[in-house]
């Protein structure tokens, strides 16, 4: 079940990885995305760690690491294409998937209908 | 935020789902509906229309016209009286540092000159118009609205409401009459694009908007694109790119001081500042701004410093704006270097993130102008 932070990111766990994108709703804040950059694989990441950056036509920000772990994939085709992001944001255009250092760390998170509530 | 003004187009931009946000003491549009890229390529391809009444609207009288023109001429180093009945010229008011206080549009209306002037200027322009031209008449027209029709398809949308467009030129100005009331209108803008800049009654303002927002080839474009299509087209913010600091030489406008200003014209000198001006005319300036296109997708944004080398040394400069070009597909810059690494071509370093990334030095503009000549 795709979980959500306060930060506007979403998690899918599928086995012992997690897939991490942004929400439909800060795609939206952001505006179109022209720029993104992505950590390598491989990389140890602890929670609050800024590892991606995304620039818009209106700003630059930060999205950070949800929760401890280790980087095991990233999505080469936002680099390409960064529109992806306003396209598809909580499908096509995740960013990385990480191998949590503690799974149940997840269960912290809203889930849908609390994200919901959280942005209304 | 209460106190912020509304322009008489607020209601329509609110019905057509803008984001309002604050500029320059105005509840102003960002963006609409479509986003920023969706309306900057929009208005490269067909119509955008931008509501800039917030700027300054300034009407300049002094007996005959060439006594005007002469007064004006004591504060910006724009040859004003050369200006012809029907034409419009780029102007900049100067300080007695040879910095800039704003840039503005003189137009010659026949028997006045009108100017359009910045929004977060207009006050102090007007204070220092009565303070130094004190022989003049000085009216703040405040019950117009200005508007902007930009694209290629500008001319045709505003020819249904007022055909006399068709004959005008890169900035020519005329005013014409229509079922809007009298316009005054300029064939000029902030894109790039041919287009015309429009002065209409703040009563028939919005009747006038959705007019032309009926046209299929019409949308509305905020404030955001309005800023990347300026950009690509290689216009200065003023606040920005040009400001009390920054010489008109420095700022690359000395395109914009006619010869009869210059050393040895008819009229050298007598703007303020012009010591430092025409020594810097004569001997170059220590630093010009320059175009930059950063390699990659990641724009160097206002206030990124610049490196000579991608190791060592201290800035050479800072980006004074910079964003992600829409229809060049890419980011550019402008900024401040100083002369001898000005030359087009030559590769600098932009530190973003802490991370030095190569950008080179293009010529301006990074979109050549579709001006209607």
């Amino acid at each position: 079940m795709m979980k959500f932070t306060e930060e506007h990111e979403w998690l899918l766990p599928e086995g012992d990885t997690v897939t991490v994108g942004i929400t439909a709703y800060a795609a939206e804040q952001l505006g179109d995305v022209v720029f993104v950059e992505l950590p390598e694989p491989g990389t140890e990441v602890t929670k609050d760690e800024e590892i991606v950056v995304i620039e818009s036509v209106k700003a630059a920000s930060d999205i950070m690491a949800p929760i401890d772990g280790e980087i095991v994939e990233i999505n080469e085709a936002l680099v390409e294409n960064p529109a992806l992001v306003g396209e598809d944001p909580q499908g096509e255009a995740w960013f990385f998937k990480m191998k949590p250092a503690d799974m149940s760390e997840l269960d912290g998170f809203m889930d849908e209908a609390a994200y919901k509530d959280f942005i209304d | 935020m209460s106190d912020l003004k509304r322009t008489s187009l607020y209601d329509l931009h609110v019905e057509l789902g803008a984001k309002m946000v604050p500029f320059a003491g105005y509840s102003m549009p960002v963006q609409y509906k479509a986003g920023v890229m969706k309306e900057h390529l929009h208005c490269r391809a067909q119509a955008g229309l931008f509501d800039v009444s917030h700027m300054g609207q300034v009407i300049l009288r002094d007996g005959e016209l060439p006594d005007v023109a002469l007064a004006l001429e004591t504060l910006v180093p724009q040859g004003l009286v050369e200006l012809k009945s029907g034409r419009q010229r780029y102007a900049f008011f100067t300080n007695d540092q040879g910095g800039i206080l704003d840039d503005l549009m003189v137009a010659n209306r026949g028997d006045h000159l009108f100017l359009v002037v910045n929004a977060a200027c207009k006050e102090a322009d007007i204070a220092h118009l009565r303070a130094n031209l004190t022989h003049c008449h000085i009216e703040e027209i405040t019950d117009r609205a200005l508007l902007a029709l930009q694209g290629p398809a500008a001319e045709a949308a505003l020819a249904k409401i007022a055909p006399g467009v068709v004959t005008m030129k890169f900035m020519d100005v005329q005013t014409l009459y229509s079922d809007y009331g009298e316009l005054w209108i300029s064939r000029s803008g902030y894109t790039g694009e041919d287009g015309f800049e429009i002065s209409v009654e703040a009563a028939q303002a919005e009747g006038f908007a959705r007019a032309l927002l009926a046209d299929d080839t019409v949308a509305p474009i905020g404030l955001g694109a309005r800023d990347s299509l300026r950009l690509e087209a290689g216009l200065c913010l003023y606040g920005n790119d040009i400001d009390t600091t920054t010489t008109p030489v420095e700022g690359a406008l000395t395109w914009g001081i006619q010869k009869a200003r210059k050393a040895d014209g008819a009229r050298e000198g007598g703007f303020p500042g012009a010591d430092r001006i025409l020594a810097e005319l004569a001997d170059g300036p220590t630093r010009l701004r320059v175009g930059l296109r950063p390699e990659g997708r990641a724009p160097m944004r206002e206030g990124t410093l610049l490196y000579a080398a991608a190791e060592g040394g201290a800035p050479i400069g800072a980006v004074t704006s910079g964003a992600f070009g829409p229809s060049i597909e890419g980011p550019m810059s402008m900024g401040y270097v100083p002369v001898d690494m000005s030359a087009e071509g030559t590769t600098i370093y932009g530190e973003v993130r802490g991370k030095r990334l190569p950008a080179t030095i293009t010529a301006m503009p990074f979109r050549t102008a579709t001006y209607k000549r």
